[in-house]
């Protein structure tokens, strides 16, 4: 089993041997006159097990990622935490208050003005009549909705409800936070908003767990992450190897997901190179989420070797949300050698570029490879950092080249 | 299943401290309250939203329904023939069996139609069937300003007597209350109690004095008086009608036979909050 984590003293949450079991009858009986007509009849189910004696203990003020597929059990051990789903099995331990929602805008009413549902939706988060009419108008500030707070929550767009919802959500006085997959929505500025929010929460203490498909985010925020497999922890770590995990398991290429130690993927887990972090920066090497078009920017790779090669090779590619790999480079065809690294020794690599991608959201992918043809990888971390450019140059496209008009009036 | 020990588990033996699971009234009885009141006072303002006459509408409503069965039932069928004030009877039972109708009739869906803030928010659950009878109070307060009007311009004269009737209102919200609990728990597991419910209530309406009064119940008036509905009814009568008209002790045949319907309220409150209590843990996973 892996351990539960270094950090032992008071923890904000812990777990311990939860397990959460669903009953799929394979007959439904869901009425009394079936019941009745067949009361001998064998009542077979399947049993689900959703989740499996998990165990982790997170640390007061830490942001902890759980990743996992489709059915992995997080938002079932999420629900558990909450209070909302019953545990068969193990002990839940929660110091401080805890946010009682998993989920942004649950309790929306779409026939009432916004105005209206920030009350409503306060209270049911956990906040009194009278602290939601002072916070009113905080809440609607940062949803940056003044304007309409009138109208019908059915005529907002996806894009204003979530605002709405995060900014409400952020008011609840909750010493522990859990948020379910909240920054899928919302423009690229106020996706920004988000992560100063989550920052500031960072740093006033909060607890956060934090459930998310985006290793960039995960990697973004969190402390420490936990990865989650058919119910079962596979891993709890630094986020940036947790990912590597996530990816392996995505492509199939970990098939004793239960066995928590790294042997399990002989052809890249525990290889000769691994991928501590990535992310992008600005020229004062200052870390960056988002930036304009036009402002030169790094995308960078930390790796970390544990055998000694000559040469490696690294590659960075950028896709944007759509997939479509928009640039994509190596150090051997662009720069050249790169020298002996011994094992264990480390190193960053920044490839600098000219920014010249439309406004959108662009994901990193960095590779490691041996040297040679490149086809040798040691190191792949899919998505792992994402970058927002914003701005309104151009007219369109995917890509904005470094161009100039001229006219020639024949 | 087994259940191994984790090693790594963090040596602290206070079980669920700071934590709890789901229940029927959650961990802090403040928000259970406010709540209940703000599902209720939510659903009863949706019902009047975007009509022209506001809140006007939920006095104007009974008003206009209550005109209807009054000239229906004295100008046109000539009920109650020989039963003093039976229009002002007719109206504040109509409007007493309205509370108890809506309030059961509603709470069977309630969870299920809840299912959203059930799954996602930890919610004390009893908050979803109390805000449902709630809110069927409010509309018995808005109905009763109209049934007011009608007594009183029948030449009925307020007597101390009223000050009974909250008490005959706590008992039917006590009854109305405890079979909402069992019916949307129940529903949660069988479907097919919601159409059960409808022809139970019908069974209920007729067998209850609300277009009679309770002597039409000629022989069988010991046994029907049983029913809890018919006391309330019947005494309603005598403190709010007709003082002239029998007390329920005297139709039940004694005071201590009123034991049983209440008895039954009890039961069924008892029962109720026992079986909503002990399905409330699991209620968000069967929805």
């Amino acid at each position: 089993m892996p351990a539960a984590g270094a950090l032992r003293e008071p923890a904000a949450v812990a777990v311990t041997g939860v397990s959460k079991t669903f009953k799929l009858p394979h007959q439904q009986y869901h009425t009394l006159k079936e019941r009745a007509l067949h009361p001998f009849r064998a009542r077979t189910f399947d049993v689900l097990q959703a989740v499996n004696e998990v165990s982790f203990d997170v640390a007061p003020g830490e942001f902890f990622g759980i990743v996992g597929r489709n059915g992995s059990g997080k938002s079932t051990l999420l629900k558990c935490l909450a209070g909302i789903y019953h545990t068969d099995e193990g002990e839940l331990l929660v110091n401080g208050r805890l946010s009682p929602f998993i989920e942004l805008g649950v309790g929306f009413n779409p026939d009432l003005t916004a105005r209206d549902n920030v009350v409503i939706n306060a209270i049911m988060l956990g906040l009194t009549r009278q602290q939601a009419r002072e916070r009113f108008d905080d809440i609607i500030e940062f949803a940056e909705l003044e304007e309409f707070l009138d109208l019908r929550l059915k005529n907002y767009s996806s894009g204003m409800t979530v605002r709405l919802a995060f900014s409400i959500a952020i008011q609840v006085d909750a010493d522990i936070l859990l948020i379910d997959e909240v920054l899928a929505v919302g423009d690229a500025t106020f996706q920004q908003k988000c992560f100063d929010e989550f920052h500031r929460l960072k740093e006033r203490g909060s607890t956060v767990l934090f459930v998310s498909h985006d290793m960039g985010d995960v990697q973004r925020f969190c402390d420490r992450a936990m990865l989650l497999d058919k119910g079962r922890v596979v891993d709890i770590g630094d986020p940036a190897s947790v990912a590597r995990r996530y990816n392996d398991i995505n492509f199939g290429r970990f098939d004793a997901p239960a066995n928590g130690d790294g042997a399990a993927a002989p052809d890249r887990d525990g290889s000769a190179a691994a991928i501590l972090d990535s992310w992008f920066e600005d020229p004062e090497r200052r870390r960056i989420a988002m930036v304009a078009q036009d402002e030169p920017c790094c995308a960078c790779l930390e790796v970390r070797f544990d055998e000694a090669l000559d040469d490696p090779i690294f590659g960075v590619a950028l896709t944007n949300d759509a997939g479509h790999t928009v640039f994509a480079t190596t150090t051997a065809a662009e720069h050249g050698p790169t020298g002996h690294f011994e094992a264990g020794e480390r190193t960053i690599v920044r490839m600098r570029f000219e920014n010249w991608l439309a406004a959108g959201r662009y994901n990193l992918t960095p590779t490691v490879a041996r040297n040679g043809r490149g086809d040798d990888v040691l190191a792949v971390h899919d998505d792992a950092a994402s970058l927002i450019v914003h701005g309104d140059l151009g007219a369109g496209g995917i890509a904005r080249l470094p161009h100039g008009f001229e006219l020639e009036q024949a | 299943m087994s259940s191994v020990e984790v090693s790594a588990a963090p040596a602290t033996s206070r079980k669920g401290a700071g934590h709890h699971a789901p229940s029927a009234f959650g961990d802090d009885l403040r928000r259970f309250v406010n709540l209940t009141v703000m599902l209720a006072t939510t659903d009863f303002k949706l019902r009047y939203f975007g009509s022209a006459l506001g809140y006007l509408w939920s006095l104007v409503r009974p008003l206009l329904f209550f005109g209807v069965l009054y000239v229906m039932f004295t100008q046109i069928l000539h009920a109650g023939r020989g039963v003093p004030h039976y229009a002002v009877y007719l109206l504040s039972s109509i409007m007493l069996w309205t509370f108890f109708a809506e309030t059961t009739g509603n709470a069977v869906q309630c969870l299920v139609a809840r299912e959203g803030l059930l799954r996602k928010i930890r919610f004390p659950r009893l908050a979803i069937p109390l805000a449902v009878s709630l809110t069927a109070l409010f509309t018995l307060a808005t109905n009763f300003a109209a049934v007011l009007i009608f007594a009183l311009a029948s030449g009925i004269t307020p007597r101390v007597s009223w000050l009974a009737l909250p008490l005959l209102v706590a008992l039917l919200a006590a009854f109305a209350i405890g079979t909402g609990m069992l019916l949307s728990a129940l529903y949660v597991r069988f479907r097919d109690i919601q159409p059960m419910w409808e022809v139970i209530a019908q069974v209920l309406f007729y067998g209850s004095p609300i277009i009679y009064v309770a002597a039409q119940y000629k022989s069988l008036v010991h046994v029907a008086m049983c029913n809890p509905i018919a006391t309330i009814l019947t005494e309603m009568r005598h403190v709010f009608v007709d003082p002239s008209a029998h007390s329920a002790a005297t139709y039940i045949g004694g005071a201590p036979r009123l034991l049983i319907p209440l008895g039954i309220i009890a039961l069924v409150f008892a029962l109720g909050l026992w079986f909503f209590n002990r399905e409330a843990p699991r209620i968000a996973e069967r929805l």
